[in-house]
């Protein structure tokens, strides 16, 4: 038995327009959308001051892609299950990106638009928890992976 | 005989992407860690703070390794 797919992991630019087709339907009131881009900035992780950051120029994102797939997969089936009637679609990105790429696109439709918001958040939150994706920072104080610390 | 997959930090100290080990019948994921410890020291530290999948789901460190098995190291994650 096989089910549709709710999520893919790309090398190549994602469309938001995609992820859009992908959760629209005649039952659908309002589709959410949500999209990560990659931004020219990171908070510095040290004592110096809460709120100093430091430029960024590019980030790679690194995916054990077919477990990913299979994670992000089942967090929108999840979100689908306790939202009823939610129908939801992810793309995200691998490989080497550049200010202002879209890292992750997510797309949820639903009846009416409260759902459609609940279920966005719940998958982007979970994605970030446990899909197994990392990112390296390129800045200006050299190349860190994101999440791990000094 | 199981694959092992190194991401990210830990691929980058490991200074590989996979290997294949053999391990004793009925080995746990704990016991796996000890072996990879010791054939990476420059794995300590980020060895703690990994959490690890079998077959691509998530397990604790009582779990045992099923034969054939691929197993990978997660480092923490930074997706989104």
């Amino acid at each position: 038995m096989t089910t549709t797919r709710r999520a893919r992991l790309l090398e190549a630019p994602l469309s938001v327009d995609a992820c859009v087709e992908a959760v629209k339907h005649a039952g659908a009131g309002g589709i959410c959308v949500f999209i990560g881009c990659v931004r020219d900035h990171t908070l510095k992780d040290t004592s110096a001051g809460p709120q100093s950051t430091v430029a960024v120029v590019k980030l790679d994102y690194e995916a054990y892609a077919e477990m990913a797939e299979k994670v992000i997969d089942g967090i929108v089936h999840d979100a689908e299950a306790r939202w009823p009637g939610v129908r939801g679609f992810v793309q995200h990105r691998s490989g080497t990106l550049t200010i202002g790429d879209l890292a992750v696109v997510i797309a949820c439709s639903a009846p009416h638009r409260a759902e459609a918001f609940a279920a966005c958040r719940h998958v982007i939150e979970r994605l970030k928890e446990d899909a197994p994706i990392w990112k390296r920072e390129h800045g200006e104080d050299g190349v860190t992976w994101v999440g791990l610390g000094p | 005989m199981v694959t092992l997959l190194y991401f990210a930090a830990a691929r980058e100290k490991a200074g590989i992407s996979s290997e294949r080990l053999e391990l004793p019948a009925g080995a746990t994921v704990g016991a796996l860690l000890e072996v990879v410890r010791a054939r990476h020291p420059a794995l300590a530290e980020v060895l703690p703070r990994c959490r690890i999948a079998v077959d691509q789901a998530f397990t604790g460190a009582d779990a045992t390794v099923p034969d054939g098995a691929e197993v990978a190291l997660i480092p923490p994650v930074a997706g989104g």
